[in-house]
């Protein structure tokens, strides 16, 4: 089975973030990045599969040079290879551009299953993995818990709202976005990081996989949000501060 | 009509009789918003089998229309089945804007459906306002971190999914709308997934529901081992101990514990949030808590901001100080 991963690399999550200037992005000088928390579960959803039904796990990345980093530790966790998609701005905000590129990409791959994870960690669109499997023309499931190969295709328990779930049967090939948690990551092994300095990374421009197309939805600003509520916040010496938290429980609130 | 069409959606599970999802009204309120701004008039629809009666009960709101769209192939959800109906209805209405409640469902099957008349869905939206004639909205980025404000710079039609809570239902004018049937065509080999049975797993011997006091424990409690740490906090303000999705999905703290979107919503008179940073996917679960008591390390974490009173700090020493605190 030929297993694609689409992943993407997000600032940490305990990051501070201040807005540029112009209002159009982060500051993203001093930040650290990590692979966006819901794709490593996809990665892992992908790796579990291959060991269970062989095949090969290829991760497909859109991002500047810095993605590198991020690329050689899904290597490392155990993915056969890579297809890095450099770009050059700090992000693509358009979801059905990026969706497009992605199939570009991956035209001469043919994969029997997509996975990615359910939602990004920094444009939290949660579509990109709907819209490329509409691009690619495969049928999709959302927020997968587990996948079981069955006669002529897939058979995934789906989560739904309110405790409920759903098994639903797709045929391959097909696209599924992984939900978070639903199994434990594991860590790349010294073995692992070894390999995968000789793992092949092809390297792809994102201008050469473009089409010319009129954005459909546009960022014009990003800010810090307002706060709507008015809240008392106390930053002092820790027993200072459940001193005055107490006496505003019991006399203010009237909570306790 | 060229105008808004707000999508309702059918809530999921339960047996026999159709309703509507708790958040499908919050999408037509959404809708009516947009269709005041602009001037743009505002119908509804309800897709599934044999959608009649609740369409009949959508109609006592003040819309121009309810659509029932009606087909046996829609009694079970499936992304095919939604994406391919409802394209025929809005490319039948010509509407110009189509608004979803942001639910798990939306999630599915919006993006496709967009996708499949070359557009984009703005998700999960939480504000909008008109500038210069056109519709600025606004979503979430970084977890609830930032905000952005997304034109539509095309033609449309537009597709937008607001948040729960973020467009409030219950200011609803009432009204009498007629309600037309719509049958989309749809044939059995369009569908290409197939639904089985819907389950449950966890048994729910917990109803959080029930309490006064809720504390919550997040991922900065890092171990299994420190969650009684914050179980010491819910006995000494006689709370039940809750958690967020991470530390049910570790299995530290059962599932039946967990509040969420994907667990329990609720309400009690004071919610205290331990080392939460305040997903949007755990706001929709507490929100409506009376008082709101957050306690983070990281200022700028989107729980303060529904928070009333809140500690910045590290919680292994604000906690032991507020239990000692509240034993004094």
């Amino acid at each position: 089975m030929k297993i694609v991963v689409a992943i993407k690399q997000v600032p940490a999550r305990d990051s501070l973030l201040k807005v540029n200037g112009e209002g159009t992005w982060i500051e993203d000088a001093d930040l650290a990045y990590e692979i966006n928390e819901p794709d490593a579960y996809a990665l892992e959803a992908g790796l579990q599969l291959r060991e269970k039904e062989g095949g090969e796990v290829v991760v497909i990345c859109v991002g500047p040079d810095r993605a590198t980093q991020t690329i050689r530790e899904a290597l490392a966790k155990g993915a056969d290879r890579a297809i890095h998609i450099e770009t050059y701005e700090e992000t693509v905000g358009d979801p059905l551009a990026l969706a497009r590129v992605l199939a570009a990409a991956l035209s001469e791959e043919s994969p029997d299953l997509v996975l990615t994870g359910l939602q990004s960690d920094d444009l939290g669109f949660g579509q990109t993995g709907v819209i490329l499997a509409e691009v690619m023309g495969l049928p999709h499931g959302t927020l997968i818990m587990n996948i079981e190969v069955s006669e002529g295709g897939i058979t995934v328990k789906r989560e739904l709202e309110d405790g409920w779930f759903q098994n639903v049967e797709i045929p391959l090939p097909a696209l599924l976005t992984v939900q978070s948690g639903a199994t434990k990551l594991r860590y790349a092994t010294l073995m692992g990081i070894k390999r995968a300095k000789t793992k092949e990374v092809k390297q792809l421009d994102i201008s050469d996989l473009q089409t010319e197309s009129e954005p459909t939805i546009a960022v014009s600003r990003i800010y810090l949000p307002e706060k709507s509520k008015k809240s008392v916040v106390f930053d002092g010496p820790a027993r200072e501060s459940a001193a005055k938290l107490v006496e505003k429980l019991r006399f203010e609130a009237r909570v306790i | 009509m060229s105008g808004v069409l707000a999508v309702l959606e059918l809530a999921v599970g339960g047996s026999g009789e159709l309703k509507l999802h708790k958040m499908a009204l919050e999408a037509l309120a959404a809708a009516k918003r947009i269709g005041a701004e602009l001037g743009l008039p505002v119908s509804a629809a309800v897709v599934g089998s044999g959608v009649g009666p609740v369409a009949a009960a959508v109609a006592q709101y003040s819309v121009e229309k309810v659509f029932a769209v009606d087909h046996a192939l829609l009694a079970a959800y499936t992304p095919d089945g939604y994406s391919i109906a409802l394209k025929q209805l809005v490319a039948a209405t010509g509407a110009k804007y189509v608004v979803f409640p942001h639910t798990y469902q939306v999630r599915d099957f919006a993006p496709k459906l967009a996708t499949s008349m070359g557009q984009v869905l703005a998700s999960d939206v939480v504000g909008l306002r008109v500038e210069d004639g056109a519709l600025v909205l606004v979503r979430q980025l970084f977890q609830g971190k930032i905000n952005a404000d997304l034109r539509f710079p095309g033609d449309g039609p537009h597709f937008v999914s607001v948040q729960a809570g973020a467009f409030r239902a219950d200011g609803l004018e009432a009204g009498a709308a007629p309600v037309e049937a719509f049958t989309p065509e749809l044939s059995a080999a369009q569908i290409r997934t197939k639904p089985l049975e819907l389950f449950r797993e966890s048994s729910r011997a917990v109803d959080l529901t029930a309490a006064d006091i809720i504390v919550s424990v997040g991922r900065g409690i890092r171990e299994a081992e420190n969650i009684g740490v914050v179980q010491e906090l819910a006995d000494a303000l006689g709370a039940e101990l809750a958690a967020s999705r991470p530390i049910c999905d570790n299995g530290w703290l059962p599932m039946e514990r967990q509040v969420g979107s994907s667990g329990q919503t609720v309400a009690p008179k004071m919610y205290v949030a331990v080392g939460i940073s305040g997903a949007i996917q755990h706001l929709v679960g507490m929100k409506g808590s009376k008082v709101v008591v957050a306690i983070n390390k990281d200022p700028e974490a989107p729980i303060f901001e529904v928070a009333d009173y809140g500690i910045v700090g590290d919680l292994f020493e604000v906690v032991p100080a507020l239990v000692a605190e509240l034993k004094k």
